[in-house]
């Protein structure tokens, strides 16, 4: 069972009180972007066995997108924070060193 | 005018844990930046109570404020009064972002009391009831059975559901087995 906690509402959610919104962190290609480009952007998908970032909805409470970072492997949660996140803020990014040394996924590490 | 009737219509059922229809109530969706300082002072005025904090409600399902998400709060009135309630908000905040609705008629109200109350959700919901956990006037969303609800932890002890209106008779429903089905002994003292 995976529990998530709502960086909005601070509360312990269960995962049958949210709704899974694929891979965080995608960059959009759309209209004028090469074929190449939207292909990658539309399908591929990162895989790992370990750490990941994912999209969240707190769809049985505030109903607002969050982001997670875990390990897909053991299912420990390393932390949430605001959909408003370009990028893994730096005390998430300390959380996963902590306990996965010489982590990356896609560009961050 | 027609004389308007809650959609549970006052059933109520005994045994250990007491549930009951809590009525026609007024509810008034008010939705902007909680920090606004007429915002606050508005509901925490129509409501006669302080104004909530996250995760927290204030005041009765009768007469009080429930903090719903970060730009949401559900402020309970007399039913009567919640068009009123809602005039009241927009003239406040004229020229301010806001959304205020009456969705009285949207949502059900139950009343749960009597000591296995915490049992009684608890097998509904996988929001943490425990009594350290869910203390008196916290209020949370999740779900009871398939269905979204809100469970509130009122000061006196007791507990109010807030449902949607299409589901509140599965709800009661799905309570009512449960109050049946006897306590679980988990939160013990």
């Amino acid at each position: 069972m995976l529990t998530l906690t709502c960086p909005y509402c601070g509360v312990a959610a269960d995962e049958t009180e949210l709704a899974a919104g694929g891979e965080a962190h995608l960059k959009r290609f759309g209209p004028g972007s090469t074929d190449a480009e939207f292909d990658t952007y539309m399908f591929a998908r990162e895989n790992p066995k370990g750490v990941h970032f994912e999209r969240w909805r707190h769809a049985y409470g505030c109903g607002k997108w969050f982001l997670a970072a875990r390990d897909t492997n053991t299912l420990e949660v390393f932390g949430t924070y605001p959909a408003q996140s370009s990028a893994p803020p730096q005390h998430i990014r300390d959380a996963i060193t902590a306990k996965r040394p010489g982590w990356t996924w896609r560009d961050f590490a | 005018m027609a004389d308007g009737v809650s959609v549970l219509g006052g059933v109520s059922v005994g045994g250990a844990v007491a549930l009951r229809d809590l009525g026609l109530t007024g509810m008034v969706t008010v939705r902007g930046n909680l920090a606004g300082g007429a915002l606050q002072a508005v509901c925490a005025g129509l409501a006669g109570v302080g104004f909530p904090g996250a995760g927290m409600a204030t005041g009765t399902a009768a007469q009080g404020i429930a903090w719903m998400s970060p730009d949401e709060v559900m402020v309970f009135v007399a039913h009567d009064a919640a068009g009123a309630a809602v005039a009241q908000i927009d003239a406040a905040l004229a020229g301010v972002h806001h959304l205020a609705v009456d969705v009285s008629d949207a949502r059900a109200l139950i009343g749960l009391s009597g000591a296995g109350a915490r049992d009684v959700l608890a097998k509904l919901t996988p929001a943490d009831m425990h009594p350290d956990a869910f203390r008196p006037g916290m209020f949370r969303r999740t779900r009871l059975g398939q269905v979204a609800a809100g469970i509130w932890a009122l000061e006196d002890g007791s507990f109010a559901v807030m449902c949607f209106r299409s589901v509140a008779d599965h709800v009661f429903a799905t309570l009512a087995q449960s109050v049946k089905d006897g306590a679980v002994g988990h939160f013990k003292g």
